[in-house]
């Protein structure tokens, strides 16, 4: 109760009771809320879904999971254009706003260090793990770039002196690789087989273990900059300094 | 079917707590709780309907494949709108600033 008083009064919303149009539309939600409930209740137990259209065609897929088959094969214009939008996300971030890293080199205890240390590379085998788990059982590109991208904000958190001075190149590199490789496989499915990610015959399951390793990667470095909230701030200063715009360049 | 329709239900409910606390509240954060709250609620019908008690899959893979993406893109679109709704608070309470001040000192030049 206490902490939601001092959100109320942070956040100037004064309403402790609703007034008569917000009693109107609590009432219209309920009513929405109880017509969608109807129609979930009376829906038929064994929907039409396109589970045996899946299996069906599962051998030619190139992978045995169902759904990395379905989100690397199948319906890979959605997993490109998802792709797309994360960096789009990334893009808008570094747009508005540089990352508010602290100024000051502040002391990390040696217990948070050790566990970064320890912790760190784990998460980046988990990743990797993950990735190669994906073409058979449950896991993949976004599960990967998950874990990489929260052993990202594990940095973050711990505040390392080093994150600052990243080369902004690399960094900006590892952020378009994924899109860059699912696209290019895209245009190489294109002159191959005729059909946009078309796969050929036989190819499918290292082509999508590649563009699944590069997505990953680049997952993962999309969440942990988003979590950064914003650009790097070293980027701009390091391009004034030497009058060389090759960074630049690279993020128009 | 007991437990697939109580996930459904649960998924409901929640999607329209988040779709009331969008409309009521005025506060940018709120809002994007509300929209995260509806997401989840979303996402859980959506896992809840991919069940198949019997057949030939254990699964149908396609909405879990849209949910996959979804959490992570409803992720990335909730760290946008953050960092949005931040300038938005800067920008907008310097722009008041400026503006009370102008206009006290146009007030004061009038008259």
């Amino acid at each position: 109760m206490k902490t939601g008083k001092v959100i109320m009064g942070q956040t100037r919303n004064r309403h402790k009771r609703l007034d008569w149009i917000q009693r109107l539309f609590l009432l219209l939600v309920l009513c929405l809320t109880t017509l969608l409930g109807v129609i979930l209740c009376s829906s038929p137990e064994t929907a039409p879904g396109l589970a045996d259209a899946v299996a069906h065609l599962q051998g030619r897929s190139g992978v045995e999971s169902p759904v990395t088959a379905v989100l690397l094969n199948f319906r890979g214009y959605d997993t490109l254009l998802e792709v797309m939008v994360l960096l789009l996300a990334v893009i808008g971030a570094w747009s508005l706003t540089k990352a508010p890293l602290p100024d000051q080199i502040t002391d990390i205890s040696p217990v948070q260090l050790g566990v970064v240390r320890l912790l760190v590379p784990v998460m980046c085998l988990v990743a990797a793990y993950l990735v190669w788990q994906g073409s058979h059982l449950a896991g993949g590109a976004f599960q990967g770039g998950a874990i990489i991208g929260a052993a990202g904000v594990l940095l973050l958190v711990s505040e390392l002196p080093w994150l600052r001075d990243i080369p902004p190149l690399p960094l900006r590199i590892g952020l378009v690789l994924g899109p860059l490789v699912f696209v290019g496989t895209a245009l190489f499915c294109l002159l191959w087989t005729g059909n946009l990610l078309g796969y050929p015959e036989g190819a499918g399951g290292w082509l999508i273990l590649l563009i699944e390793a590069a997505c990953a990667l680049s997952i993962g470095l999309t969440l942990a900059l988003l979590f950064a909230g914003g650009r790097p701030e070293n980027e701009l200063v390091k391009a004034d300094k030497q009058t060389d715009f090759p960074c630049n360049r690279e993020s128009l | 079917m007991i437990t697939t329709l109580l996930y459904s239900l649960t998924g409901m409910v929640l999607f329209g707590m988040g779709l009331f606390t969008l409309i009521v509240h005025s506060h940018p954060l709120r809002k994007i709780l509300a929209v995260n709250v509806m997401a989840t609620g979303v996402f859980l019908i959506l896992v809840a309907t991919a069940y198949i008690p019997f057949g030939k899959g254990a699964i149908d893979p396609v909405p879990h494949a849209m949910v996959l993406t979804g959490i992570v893109v409803s992720v990335s679109v909730t760290a946008l709108a953050l960092i949005l709704a931040c300038r938005l608070q800067e920008t907008s309470n310097l722009d008041l600033r400026a503006k009370t001040k102008q206009s006290s000192n146009t007030k004061e030049s009038g008259t």
